[in-house]
């Protein structure tokens, strides 16, 4: 797989891009969220929360859909890096999960009255946080090669089958949380309040590649020096 | 480029894949019951019997229903077919208002009548600034 090798080569050196890169762009976005977007017409100021929590969401649905594909390419071509990709991916999409959970429940409790609600959206996006630990735990309890490599596709696989769920739950069933306003039709958030969302989306984006980079490139150290396959 | 053993693993992964989406389908679809958070007012005056569990019921709170006195909160919860009269007493979120959404919790007492332990409001997914909002309404 030659592309593998020229991605290797570039993930060495695009780092400190991205680091600076996802500064500044953090930098707009959270000016542009906290300060010169307006708060809302309803629930004031705690749209602002908004802006954390649904780049979160998707980044973390993101993630994981890309770690699927990458498992099911491995369990198709049989190449060890897509496994390692979808390794290094992990962390970051857990973070996000767990934040868009947290930010959903402190949004909750002024909006809505409560923390927490056993609704088909939240659960599911619980259920999607429980897929994360079982494949980045996973990774540490298998030592046999073959193995890991089965139990973690697997567990990407049937994880892939939750996203549609968390992504239709608001149109399928009566939910507490509020269906989606941004459809292809188009967004029933108003545009000022559009682009502190989009930003903070790129943000995100950002911050997971570079947290990507920072896993792969150990774990392409580590192949290195065969015999330190773990610390 | 693709060898025979690929094209093979291709089919075996692709069909249990699909086997897992139906069984998960299945699965969801017999608890349809208990994915739906709340039941709407047709859907309460068309049960076969009351039940004495906790129920909830969601829909538009109906304009100029809103009552309050000192000991309780009584409201009309309609979903613009039917509607059912709710009693309450307790702290009410922020939100709540109306012609907005709410989620009501308690007990039904009968196909007219509900009586609720706890109140959530519903919000909707429409975001603007409140001058766009106050343009919007004149």
């Amino acid at each position: 797989m030659n592309f593998i090798l020229k991605i290797n080569k570039i993930s060495l050196k695009a780092q400190r891009y991205i680091f600076f890169l996802f500064i500044i762009v953090f930098s707009i976005g959270i000016v542009e969220a906290l300060i010169l977007s307006p708060s809302d017409y309803k629930q004031s100021d705690s749209v602002r929360i908004m802006y954390v929590h649904v780049p979160s969401a998707w980044t973390s649905v993101g993630i994981f859909s890309v770690i699927a594909i990458l498992s099911l390419g491995n369990l198709i071509f049989k190449n060890k890096y897509f496994l390692t990709i979808a390794k290094s991916l992990a962390p970051s999409g857990l973070i996000f999960n767990i934040i868009a959970l947290v930010t959903g429940s402190i949004w909750g409790k002024p909006t809505w009255g409560t923390w927490w609600a056993w609704d088909a959206r939240i659960t599911s996006m619980l259920v999607l946080c429980i897929f994360y630990i079982l494949y980045i735990l996973s990774w540490r309890v298998f030592e046999h090669k073959e193995n890991l490599s089965k139990v973690t596709s697997i567990i990407s696989l049937l994880g892939l089958i939750n996203l549609p769920i968390i992504k239709f739950s608001v149109e399928w069933w009566a939910t507490l949380h509020q269906s989606a306003s941004i459809k292809l039709t188009g967004s029933s958030i108003h545009s000022s309040m559009l682009l502190p969302l989009f930003i903070m989306t790129a943000a995100f984006v950002l911050f997971s590649i570079l947290i990507f980079l920072m896993k792969y490139n150990t774990e392409l150290i580590k192949i290195k020096n065969k015999g330190l396959d773990r610390i | 480029m693709i060898g025979k053993k690929v094209k093979l693993r291709i089919t075996f992964l692709f069909l249990s894949f699909i086997s897992l989406v139906l069984i998960v389908f299945l699965i969801i679809k017999s608890l349809e019951e208990n994915v739906v958070y709340f039941k709407s007012p047709s859907e309460i005056i068309s049960l076969a019997e009351l039940t004495n569990k906790k129920v909830r019921i969601g829909g538009m709170v109906k304009k100029d229903s809103l009552e309050i006195n000192a000991e309780e909160i009584r409201f009309i919860i309609t979903d613009f077919k039917n509607e059912i009269s709710v009693s309450y007493s307790g702290i009410i979120p922020n939100l709540f208002e109306e012609e907005k959404g709410v989620v009501a919790e308690g007990y039904i007492q009968d196909r007219k009548f509900f009586v609720a332990k706890k109140i959530l409001a519903k919000h909707d997914e429409n975001y603007m600034p409140p001058e766009i909002k106050k343009a919007l309404e004149n």
